[in-house]
Order: structure tokens, then sequence, then C-alpha cells
């Protein structure tokens, strides 16, 4: 772990701290400039004419109106784009053997045809704000609506419309290891439910918004918001540019979590500038940042699993169905996500996984924080709390029996290399919850808990890589380039983190600057839980080979042996002799003088696996995993059906914490969105269109919403990123909704199936004589045999099926 | 275009605006104050706080013309003389993550804290309701603000500014 330490067991300096970040002083003095807030003289402001339906063909549009008023400089339509394409490929061979498209496309401004309620058609640039929303008003356009598909089931259907030609399959993809069959006649008992999740809007505080401007070499810049700096690619092929020729200045953002993964503002922005060759400002307003970005895919997940009366998990048998809207965004790997961690953090043998992916008419779904892992959380975690119910078996002892372990392979046949600690998370968390609290009147109080698997860093195949220079000034100070969004996850602040604990700085004598895809090494995106995995590795080994450089010259200046050099608090000096000492700006300036690099940039690379099976799944999907689990205390009023989150507790192995501040921050920010997602948040569609854009009807947690977060670090040391550290901004949401549906459950006697738990899905569960049950521990029955369970089997598509006898009752958790 | 008189951040400003222009519009376009937030521009999610005579209202819904005579503090006015309490308990407890909502949330706190030195956690949390954060799970910023309720001395007042 310690390669750059000279010592056998150096305690950390920096790493594991909790200082400020780097941004924390400038941001509470509001001073960060964030894409939004540039600008520059002379700047034109443009606006987006969207589609108000779903599912129309385009007509006429008739721009003459807008075109002659004052202060209009340009109105552009498709025509106008010069391949009025985004694409999204499925690589080498994963693009053979299964259905669904390889090469998928989606207009920059729609043609002839709108495929979802809030599509772009037409993009002005005008003066000012006020005449841009003016030109918005004057465009003419005639729809003819066409029907359309609003439902990823219904989609399926050989006789629904079709969203893109070639029919609504976007992809599919297959996990099968073992015999399922005969894992379920090994079954004592079987337990089957449909889980339904909604489409769920990122709903970050910044909209997407960029400025651009055409610098004096003839090269568009992009100042944006976005966690994908690479988009410069997309925007240079949309406009037919060299890919050398544009620019993205990546601004502090205001929130990603996914949202700002695709290409949002650029592309659009981008076609703005070019066209008038005058610097553009285009900020979506909130409204279109609701319709206009992609959402979270709703599921609808088919969940079968079998047990014997031991507890031990047998047979898994499920079917993941999503919603990708209107286009394909990056469904596909979504999807891939679901499928790798359908089973949970657990050993079934005997996994039959298909899943499919969708066009609708609906908006486009694509990357959200866990990037489909929280669908299948949700439904894994729901299973094991069933199936414990059923067997009479406590929930805890169920998922301690068959967690996975070290040397344990998970269903695509991976072999875990480290121990994942899953019992210690769930036993820790619990534990944490302190002593039960008892219901008073008609608010009954329960627990439930779900622990969760969740991949950090991209699939093995797609040969991630990331790079970073560090460098020394003259001063002793250090810089480091890296190309890394900072989404506000404190991205920068752990690069800066992990070069002072190398270099043995000061904190405050580091600084990172840039984000720039032509100024900073290309450090790849702020997504998939990977920048302190791959950046973070980077800059690691940028740092220890400008160390290596510190240490030579302080060997020289200290007439001692370069393993005897120790560096600490901006000096050198020999080990066991504190006085003999150094500092770094005495050494960069013998550097200097002698001809020393002073500087260094390095690559990492991470691990390489050859591609899935595309037809069984099996293979090594990714690097390595985070390991957590999340607890919670809900009240419910039976009478208005309101539930309230009273306490969270979260606890993961985060490997090593980089900031402190930072690893509990993102868990804490993660749990609370997570739930939001359980008992608030849902886009609310009539036939696709949008009924709740605004952040008046579409609520998110407040600080009233919210409760306390405990958060519990394990540093196990066994991640892949610098210092053992592993990715924690997407596992931190990941379990959050299981656990509360799992303890809704319990409080209500039913077992919750769909989300958001609001109080009026809360009452008519309570009212419904033929609502899903769940038997609790206090009065579950064991099944006495398979037969029972199988003769169960075949009931209703949705809800509950089997869970033995004693389905009913009123006893309390 | 109409004449506006105001006090900002302590000092005497005038300047001609708009008169459809809200005090949104005139501090980060009029007068380039970006610190101020628009995030939703419906008055909803409180990025745009600021203290109107020691209140605090949403920049987004109050026309600027309703500042003549009155006095108005930004984020780019505390702390400006001294070390701000809250300020340094947003930086130090990693209660900013994107930053976004902090300018805001710091504004909420102080006018919070001027009226109730002495806050309890539901106290903050009742006034910090107005104000959505998407980052922090309010946990880090609860803290924050009682960790500065006890370093604010009886004469920090937002109305001192």
């Amino acid at each position: 772990m310690q390669q750059y330490a000279p010592g056998d067991s150096v305690a950390y300096r920096v790493i594991g701290t909790s200082p400020a970040r780097a941004d924390a002083w400038e941001k509470v003095r509001g001073r960060p400039i964030y894409a939004g807030d540039f600008a520059l003289p002379g700047m034109l402001h443009g606006a987006i004419v969207r589609s108000p339906y779903a599912s129309a063909r385009i007509a006429r549009v008739d721009t003459s109106a807008a075109r002659a008023l004052a202060g209009v400089v340009a109105v552009l339509t498709h025509a106008d784009v010069p391949r009025n394409e985004m694409r999204m490929e499925l690589p080498g061979s994963m693009a053979e053997a299964t259905a669904g498209a390889v090469l998928a496309t989606q207009p920059v401004l729609a043609v002839d045809r709108v495929r979802f309620h809030g599509e772009p058609v037409v993009a002005i640039a005008a003066e000012t704000p006020e005449i841009a929303a003016q030109a918005v008003e004057l465009i003419a356009i005639d729809y003819e609506e066409l029907p359309g598909v609003y439902d990823p089931v219904e989609a399926l259907r050989p006789d629904a419309p079709h969203v893109h030609e070639g029919g609504n399959v976007l992809r599919r993809w297959h996990l099968r290891t073992g015999d399922v069959a005969e894992g379920f006649r090994r079954a004592d008992v079987i337990v089957e439910h449909t889980y339904r999740t909604p489409f769920v809007d990122h709903a970050y505080l910044e909209t997407e918004t960029g400025i651009g401007w055409i610098d004096a070499e003839g090269v568009l810049v992009l100042r944006a918001s976005t966690q994908v700096l690479e988009h410069f690619r997309d925007v240079a092929d949309v406009l037919q540019l060299p890919h050398s020729r544009v620019r993205i200045e990546g601004a502090y953002l205001g929130g990603g979590f996914g949202g700002k993964e695709d290409v949002t503002v650029e592309c659009l922005l981008g076609l703005l500038v070019w066209k008038t060759g005058r610097p553009t400002r285009l900020v979506f307003s909130r409204e279109e940042s609701f319709i206009g970005h992609g959402k979270r895919h709703p599921y609808v997940l088919r969940y079968r699993t079998g047990a014997r009366r031991d507890g031990e998990l047998v047979a898994l048998e499920a079917e993941l169905i999503s919603d990708s809207g209107a286009y394909a965004a990056l469904s596909p790997w979504v999807l891939f996500y679901s499928l790798v961690t359908a089973t949970g953090p657990y050993r079934i043998p005997h996994v039959h996984v298909d899943a499919v992916t969708a066009y609708t008419n609906n908006p486009i779904a694509s990357a959200y924080r866990t990037f489909g892992s929280i669908q299948t959380c949700i439904a894994y975690e729901s299973q094991m709390d069933a199936v414990a119910a059923a067997l009479g078996m406590d929930a805890l002892e169920l998922r301690e029996r068959n967690f996975l372990r070290k040397g344990d392979a998970i269903a695509t046949g991976q072999v875990l290399e480290t121990e994942p600690m899953l019992a210690e998370t769930m036993r820790r968390a619990w534990a944490a919850l302190g002593p039960a609290r008892a219901g008073d009147g008609p608010v009954r109080i329960a627990r439930g808990l779900a622990a969760s698997f969740t991949p950090y860093g991209r699939m093995c195949w797609t040969r991630d890589s990331a790079s970073a220079w560090v460098g020394m000034e003259l001063d002793g100070t250090a810089v480091v380039r890296c190309a890394a969004p900072d989404v506000g996850g404190g991205q920068t602040s752990s690069l800066c983190s992990i070069t002072a604990e190398v270099l043995g700085l000061p904190l405050d004598r580091v600084v990172a600057v840039g984000r720039d895809s032509h100024f900073t090494p290309r450090a790849g995106t702020t997504t998939a839980t990977r920048q302190l995995f791959m950046s973070g590795n980077a800059v690691l080994r940028a740092a220890e080979a400008v160390r290596r450089h510190l240490v030579d010259q302080a060997a020289e200046l200290l007439e001692a042996g370069v393993d005897d050099v120790e560096l600490a608090e901006g000096a050198a000096f020999v080990r066991g002799a504190p006085d003999r000492a150094v500092p770094h700006a005495a050494i960069v300036k013998a550097m200097s003088s002698s001809g020393r690099p002073m500087q260094a940039l390095e690559k990492y690379d991470a691990p390489v696996a050859p591609t899935i099976d595309p037809l069984t799944g099996q293979g090594k999907p990714f690097n390595d995993y985070t390991f957590g689990t999340q607890a919670v205390e809900v009240e419910v009023d039976v009478e208005t059906g309101g539930t309230r989150v009273s306490r969270l507790v979260a606890c993961y192995d985060v490997g090593q914490a980089i900031n402190r501040q930072s690893a509990e921050g993102q868990i804490e920010g993660g749990a609370i969105q997570g739930l939001g997602h359980a008992v608030l948040e849902e886009v609310a569609l009539e036939n696709g269109i949008n009924r709740n854009p605004h952040l008046i009807d579409y609520k998110i947690p407040t600080t009233l919403d919210a409760p306390p977060v405990e958060t519990i670090l394990i540093e196990s040391g066994n991640g892949l990123g610098p210092f053992g550290a592993k990715g924690i901004g997407e596992p931190a949401m990941t379990p959050t909704p299981a656990a509360v549906m799992n303890a809704v459950s319990r409080a209500i006697d039913r077992r919750v199936t769909a989300l958001p738990i609001t109080a009026e899905r809360v009452l008519a569960m309570l009212a419904a004589d033929d609502a899903p049950a769940v038997p609790s521990k206090e009065r579950g029955r064991r099944i006495d045999g398979a037969n029972e369970a199988d003769a169960a089997l075949g009931g209703a598509a949705t809800g509950f099926r089997v869970e033995g006898p004693g389905a009913t009752g009123s006893a309390r958790s | 275009m109409i004449a506006i008189e105001f006090r900002l951040n302590g000092g005497a400003r005038r300047i001609d605006a708009p008169a459809h222009w809200t005090v949104l519009d005139l501090l980060r376009d009029g007068l380039g104050l970006t610190g101020t937030k628009d995030g939703c521009g419906e008055g909803v999610c409180g990025a745009c706080t600021v203290l109107l005579d020691g209140e605090p209202v949403r920049a987004c819904l109050v026309l600027a013309a309703r500042l003549s005579g009155r006095s108005v503090l930004t984020i780019e006015g505390v702390g400006a003389d001294a070390p701000d309490p809250l300020q340094d308990a947003f930086a130090t407890l990693g209660a900013a993550q994107c930053g976004f909502c902090t300018p805001g949330m710091i504004l909420a706190a102080r006018a919070l804290l001027s009226v109730n030195p002495a806050p309890t956690e539901h106290d903050v949390r009742e006034a910090l309701a107005g104000n959505l954060c998407r980052c922090t799970g309010y946990v880090k910023i609860v803290e924050a603000a009682l960790a500065a309720a006890q370093h604010v001395t009886p004469c920090a007042s937002p109305r001192s500014s």
C-alpha cells in the first residue's frame, strides 16, 4: 500500500483525516464561478423550443416571425446541424449475439418527429434572454400527434407502436449459472414478488448550463457544467469539426449525480456559438431541466427466490424490464449493472436472469447514481426479508447465512479476492439503531435494513485509464493537473490530499488546477464511482515519481542514503535525526540547478479482463465492488398513511477514507437522496407528459424530511484505489430505498413492492384485503415441504405469491 | 428603467434597472454578484436567499424596485470585514459539497442566529427547511449551523452590515 513510504509503518498524516476541502473556503464565500456565472462581453443568450407532445409528427416549422424579431441573431433547426445525430455504440463483440441496437442515435434537433415531451426542436440565440424567450413564443410548429407507448411492458408487445424503426427492444442481457430448475427443486420455500420503481429525477440545485466562445486559434470552447469533458468529441462530431478544434473547460458543478453524464447543453450550445460566431450562454430553466434530461429508469422486476429450510439460498429466477424512454442514452449499460447485481451480495448457485430495456415515448432514462444497482437492490433485499418471513427465520441471520465471502464467486463467475465484510457492515448498522422504540396510537414504529453491493470503476473490458501530472514549484509547493470534473464530491480535494501525503507537504501547499480537455491530462469521466480509483491512482503515481526525485536530491543535500530520507511537513529529514533537515523549497531549488525533473506525467490503467459472454453474462465484469448496509427506523401513521424515516445508519467498507468528511458526506448525501427515492419522489407522467416539472411538485427531501444519518466507516485497505480506497459515491445510495421498504413492510404487515411509499399507497395497501402480505417473524410458520410452496405458484402476475401458510395477521415486528 | 437606491452589503448603491427585474436579476446581471444562485426561479429551492433588512427572502420572487431605501445582505457581504462563524463552520465541517446551495443556506442560518443565538437542532432544521440541498443530506449543514451558534456574539446581527 504505502509504496512511497521508506519506513515500515508510517502513519498517514493527511490521508484519513478530515481537513476542509480545498474549495470549501471559496464556496462558503459564494466565489466559485460556476458555468452559469460566467459572462463575456457581447454574449448572446440561447433558448430552446421543445416539443409539448410525447409522440408526434412535425408537419411544419415556421420560424419567420421569430427571425423577424429585432435582436434575434439565430434561429436554427435540424437543417442547420452539420451531422444531426449523437451516437451510442456498443463496442466489439458486445454488439453481437443478443437482440437490440448496435448503433443508437439521437438527433440534436428533431427532424420530422418528436419522441418525448421536451425534445429540442429549434435553437435560438438572441441579444437578451427576454428577446430569446419572446422568439420561442413566435416559433410556429404544426404537430400531428402519433400513437405512443408509455410503458415498457406494453412496448414489448408485438402490436405496440414503434418508437424507432426496428422495434422497441433496445437491448437484452442474460445471466446464467447452474441449473435453475434443479435449484427450485431443491428449495423448501419459493418466494415470488414483482417490484416496480418510478422515473426519478436528479434534481441537482444547478440546472444544465454553459457558455461558449471561439478563441483566437479558431477553437470552439465550451465552459459547461458537465461530468464528462470528453463530450468535446460529441460536439466536434455534430459540427463536423476536428476533435482538436473543440475544447471543454469544466467548471465546478452544482451537482451531477449522473444527470450531467450525457450531453446536456453541449451540442446545442456549440451549434449556437459556431453558427453565430459570438459568445453565447445557454441556461436550462428548472422546467427544461425536468423535461429535458435523462432520469433514473423505471423497472419492473419479477423475482422468484428459492431457499432451503435452513436458510440456504438455492435459486434465483428474475426478469428485469427497464424503460429506456425515447432514446438509448446509457440504458444498455445501466441494464448491464442491474444484471450483474441482480443476485445481491449472496451466494446463489442456480441463477437465471433475463433483462431487457425497451424504448417508450417517456422521458429519456439514463445514468443516475447507482446506475441500475438501486433497482435490483430494491428487489433482492425485499426478497431476503420475504424469504426470512416465509421461513420463520431472522432476516439478519438469513443474510449472514448467504453473504458472499472472500473466495466466493458472484453469479458471473467472478471470484471475490478480498473479504466483503458484509456481515460486519450489517451487524454494526443494525446495532447502531439503538434500543427499539414503541409506537404510539396510530403510529407504528419498525426497522428494516438492506445490504448491498455496487461496482466502482468501469467495466473491465473498457480498458479504462486516467492520467495526471504533478509538479513542484520553486518555493516548494506542488501543483496537480488532472482533468477530473468535481461534481461536489470533493474529487479535486482528494487529489490534493493524495499528493500532500506522498510529497510530505502540508495540504495547503498543494493545489489541483484545471479540469480542461485541452490543458490538463485526460482523466476520464466523473461517473461510475471511478474518479478516486482512477485519477487517484494516476495522481498517486505521478506524486510518487516526483517524490523519488525529491528524495534523491534531498539525500545528496543531507548526505544520507535515500532509504533514510523521510518527507514530512514540507521538509526532508534523516530518519532518527530530525535536526538534519532541509525544506522542500531548498530541495526544489537544488533540483532546478542540477537539472533533475521537477514534475511527472503518469497514467493509470485499470486491470483489464475479456468481454463477458453476452449470452450467459459469465466473466469478470468489474474490477471491484463496494459493500455496505443501511438500517432505518420508520414511523408509519396508519391513519394518515404518512411515513417518516426517523433514524438512518449506514455502514460501509470504504477501504480507506482519503478525506474522512468527504467520505461521510458522500454517504450522508447518498442516503438522503435514497430516502427521497423511497418516500417522496416520482416523475408524474401522463401518457409521456411530465406533470410535475417543478420543485414545488417534485418533492425532494428537506431538512425536516431528513433524519440524522450516522455513518460507520470500515477501512479494510482492500480497495483498488490509492491507499486501498474503494469508491463510495454511488454505493452510498444503493440500499436506502430497500431498507425503507423493508421497514415499512414490517410496520404495516404488507410487503411494499412499489415506490415511492406515499401516504396514498400505504393507505391503499392497508385497505386492500388482497394486498401482498408479509408474515412477520413472530407469526411466521415454517413451511413443511416444497410441494406446498410449489402448489401456490402460478398466482397473480404481481404481488405476493408464495410464502407458505399464515400469511395474514396483525402481529407487530 | 427605474432608479433604485438601496444599501448593499453595507454600502450605498444607486442603479438603473429594468422595471421587470427581480432582485436576483439585479444582483447577478446588473451588479455581477453571482454568489447568489438561481436554482429554480420559482421561489422553491432557496438558493437565491438574501437578507432584506435582516429577513431572509428569495431574491427571485422580489422585484428589484422593492429595494428602494432598504438594506440587502448577500453572501459577498458576509465575512467581508471579520471572519464569519457560519462560513468558518460550513467550511471546516464539510457542509459545502457542490456549493450551489451554500450561499443561501448561510444567509438563512444567519437570519436564524440573529434572532435565536442558541438554537436547538430542531430550530435549525425548521429555519433551513426552505433551502434545498441535494448533496449533503443536511447532516453537516445542521452541524455547522449549531457549531456556529456557539461562536456568534450577541452583536452579530444581519442588520449590522
